[in-house]
């Protein structure tokens, strides 16, 4: 049962990293390509955690950990450009 | 594992995949970004959360042994998405030039509340306002 579950997210995040891309490419403005580019981040950790309940394995974790930890500086990197036109003054 | 464990798990992985779904499809459909801000801030890392619950679940029911990574993963997101969001709605929020007549005036004489009527265009400028009037 737990496969058929695996299945269907890997299908739900596969379509919502594809909208995704979608608003990044269509975007009208640069900071929805930013927040585009950030969930789709977001999204890569949900995928490596489902990979890894499918091959019941806790070897992905640290992937994911180190994706949780460093797309959030990115984000904010491109909203102090945005903002200051300097990232650390 | 006996069917109810694994019917708990897999509950959980079609709960959060759906709500990152539901996340990224309000990213890609609802007009403006103030709104856009919205669902994936927070469907998104609800979704992620879910995941996460699931995967501890297996992981207790798998071995017996209880994993305090995936708690991290989700306090990690849980900290850092609404900063992100409240950043990007800072950084909006600057690009926008005709933002004044739309909010509501403050009582002192600058645009800002917080400085009162004496320090009215002293505060430095932005690159994003470098070519606006200094109505700080």
């Amino acid at each position: 049962m737990i496969g058929y579950a695996v299945s269907f997210g890997f299908a739900a995040i596969s379509i919502a990293l594809l909208m995704n891309l979608w608003r990044l490419a269509m975007g009208p403005s640069l900071l929805d390509r930013v927040i585009a580019g950030d969930t789709m981040v977001v999204n890569m950790i949900a995928l490596i955690i489902l990979y890894g309940i499918q091959r019941n394995t806790t070897l992905y974790f640290e992937s994911a950990l180190l994706l949780a930890m460093f797309s959030f500086i990115s984000t904010i990197a491109y909203c102090r450009f945005v903002l200051r036109g300097d990232i650390i003054e | 594992m006996n069917s109810l464990f694994e019917a708990v798990v897999a509950f959980h992985i079609v709960v959060g995949a759906f709500f990152i779904f539901v996340g990224s499809f309000g990213l890609l459909k609802l007009p403006s970004f103030m709104a856009r801000l919205h669902a994936p801030s927070k469907s998104t890392t609800l979704g992620v959360g879910g995941c996460l619950v699931a995967s501890m679940l297996q992981l207790w029911g798998e071995t017996g042994t209880i994993s305090v990574q995936e708690i991290l993963i989700t306090s990690f997101l849980f900290m850092t998405a609404p900063v992100t969001a409240h950043f990007l709605a800072l950084a909006y929020l600057h690009t926008q030039r005709d933002i004044d007549e739309s909010l509501p005036q403050p009582c002192s004489k600058s645009n800002w509340s917080a400085l009162g009527d004496e320090v009215a265009g002293t505060l430095p400028e932005t690159v994003s306002n470098a070519e606006q009037p200094n109505r700080f």
